[in-house]
């Protein structure tokens, strides 16, 4: 096989751009912190410039919030103020788990408009990339359960447990939103198109977000029916909610649902790492 | 120069010898080979071109050798280094642009290549003044705190480029470049791609472009049904026809029913009508007889404008080769069929 000859050409290209080209530096490898802050700063970015994004996250639990307390909260309750004190802690897991299915779209569009292809081709921690993503959804779960409590305050949320309360409560929410954000991701990896994620999601997650203590207690219902509401991670989520707003909680409450996010995290962290890693591989 | 080789036909060779070095690559879909025992061997230091039509098995080869696929059989190197086996090793030295790997539509062009440059190691400080330096050098200075997607074709292409060298790699597999691209924009990337390799940067171009694979690639391979059915350089391929072309442009186009049948009657061949109405082409093998025609036609009411012959075009080739046009749409039916 012969060698060919490389001729050099005369080009328009200026001195500057020479120079650029010519760089040939090599940095070291970046360390996997390093890569899962800057995924994570690439999300804080992508939320500046798309800041529409928050209408979308701060609207759905406001128009629960009022539709439900102010239609429903008589009925369901004595009044709608003690509705709103019942309703409010679950309004929040509500608004945290509905913003979950962004994590899995928004990771899909990536996928596909081959973002992640990029990525994968860089020689970094690969499990950045996700957990990067997964972290910057965080600060959505902050946001959405910050205009909430604050809306409830001004319809009249009097929560027992005082601030302190509210910002535990709100941490336990934003770590089983963190935990339950694998599940999407999972899907997210493997669906095909964004909108089958979000479809697929709403038909897991509303019967899941009924079946619960969000909105009325299991009192009224059937037997087994009640055995569903008890059994359902979003019920655990509630009542640590609830309890700890209104300084009732004991560890019980809170221990059960950090389980479940331990558990949630364990199972489709690793899956969903595999799945990605594995993507359009074969 | 080929490197020593074990029983088992793999490089022993701890130099490494080219940029990219396959050995029966195989990918299969199904039923579908789509990458059928690649052998292809790249020089370091040029522009190498890969051609084929639609579903030859390019960007599936290409995306093997970027480490985003896992080939089925074969083997594949980059620099010496086994994409399965190393693949951190090839990441280190590759980038990849176009439809292989996209950019971010939500982040402005300077908090792309920042990106880039963290995830390859560089400090925020380092990475800012490398994302500035390359937006500027890359004439995208005023545009550097607008979101990608307010981009045109061209400055997204030329953001493309700069985010693939943030870190200037050992090999850059580029996918059509200036597909849809209008003439200014392209001269640019010819010249970043050719400013480029100055600076030794292997180059592995895919495109539908015959001209351009002409313009830059200083060997081709041509791939069709997921093989190497052709590699040399363009002057290597185009002469590899045995035979030259003739093209004769006449005054008038109602004169070239009788140009016709006088060529194809003293030279003895077929003579197609171009798709320009004044135009002939024949593909001769004899210099003198053409002379000959050319003197008889001349003689003839016949008014020639002018004439060329020379070398088959790269599309002329690629035709020959393979029976279809560069641009076809041939979305893996040929290999399905050849599967069955």
């Amino acid at each position: 096989m012969t060698t060919a000859q490389h001729t050099t050409r005369t080009t328009t290209v200026d001195g500057r751009l020479r120079t650029v080209l010519s760089a040939g530096e090599r940095p070291p490898r970046v360390t996997a912190v390093s890569a899962t802050l800057t995924h994570l700063w690439r999300a804080m970015m992508a939320f500046k410039h798309f800041p529409v994004q928050l209408i979308d996250i701060v609207l759905m639990p406001l128009i629960f919030l009022l539709m439900f307390t102010y239609l429903f909260g008589g009925a369901f309750a004595d009044s709608t103020e003690e509705y709103l004190q019942f309703y409010l802690p679950g309004v929040m897991v509500q608004a945290v788990v509905m913003m979950t299915v962004y994590t899995g779209t928004s990771l899909n569009t990536d996928i596909h408009k081959g973002v992640f292809d990029r990525f994968r081709t860089l020689p970094f921690w690969q499990p950045a990339t996700l957990a990067g993503s997964l972290l910057g959804d965080v600060l959505r779960y902050v946001v959405a359960l910050t205009t909430t409590v604050l809306l409830g305050l001004l319809l009249g949320f009097r929560p027992d447990g005082g601030a302190l309360g509210v910002v535990l409560a709100m941490l336990v929410l934003i770590v089983f939103g963190f935990s339950v954000s694998w599940i999407f991701a999972a899907l997210g990896v493997v669906a095909s198109e964004p909108e089958r994620v979000s479809g697929t999601s709403m038909i897991v997650l509303y019967p899941l977000l009924f079946m619960s203590n969000i909105f009325v207690m299991p009192e009224t219902m059937p037997g087994w029916m009640q055995g569903v509401v008890d059994a359902n991670p979003m019920s655990h989520a509630a009542t640590a909610s609830r309890a700890l707003m209104h300084g009732s909680a004991d560890f019980w409450d809170v221990g059960l649902v950090l389980c479940v996010c331990v558990g949630l995290v364990a199972v489709f962290g690793p899956l969903t790492m595999r799945l990605y890693r594995t993507k359009n591989a074969r | 120069m080929s490197a020593p080789r074990d029983h088992w036909g793999r490089s022993v060779s701890t130099q490494p010898t080219w940029a990219i070095e396959t050995s029966g690559l195989v990918k299969v879909y199904g039923r579908t080979r789509a990458v059928d025992g690649l052998d292809l061997k790249v020089p370091a230091g040029l522009v190498y071109g890969i051609l084929g039509p639609n579903g030859a098995g390019k960007s599936t080869t290409i995306r093997m050798l970027a480490t985003l696929l896992r080939p089925d059989g074969g083997t594949a190197r980059i620099f010496g280094h086994d994409v399965l086996g190393e693949p951190d090793s090839v990441r280190r030295r590759i980038s990849v642009t176009g439809q292989y790997a996209s950019v971010d539509e939500g982040l402005t062009g300077l908090e792309n290549l920042v990106l880039m440059g963290r995830l390859q190691g560089y400090s925020w400080a380092r990475a800012r003044a490398r994302a500035t330096e390359l937006i500027d050098g890359f004439g995208l200075g005023d545009a550097r705190d607008r979101l990608l997607r307010t981009y045109s074709g061209g400055m997204r292409r030329r953001l493309d480029i700069a985010a693939s060298i943030v870190v200037t790699p050992d090999l850059l597999f580029l996918d059509e470049p200036t597909t849809g691209l209008d003439p200014r924009s392209r001269t640019q990337v010819w010249d970043i791609v050719r400013a480029l390799v100055e600076a030794g940067t292997t180059v592995l171009l895919t495109t539908q472009y015959l001209d351009e694979a002409d313009q830059l690639a200083d060997r081709i391979a041509v791939i069709d049904q997921g093989r190497v059915i052709a590699e040399g350089t363009t002057g290597e391929l185009k002469s590899s026809l045995g035979s030259d072309v003739l093209r004769l442009r006449l005054q008038d186009a109602r004169w070239r029913p009788e140009a016709e049948r006088f060529l194809s009657a003293e030279l003895g061949v077929t003579v197609h009508p171009g798709s320009d109405p004044t135009t002939l082409t024949a593909r001769v093998t004899d210099t003198q007889a053409v002379m000959r025609a050319l003197a008889g036609l001349s003689r003839t009411a016949v008014e020639v404008r002018d004439f060329s012959l020379g070398q088959s075009s790269l599309d002329e080739v690629f035709l020959a080769l393979t029976g279809h046009k560069a641009d076809d749409q041939h979305t893996g039916k040929t290999s399905e069929e050849e599967a069955a």
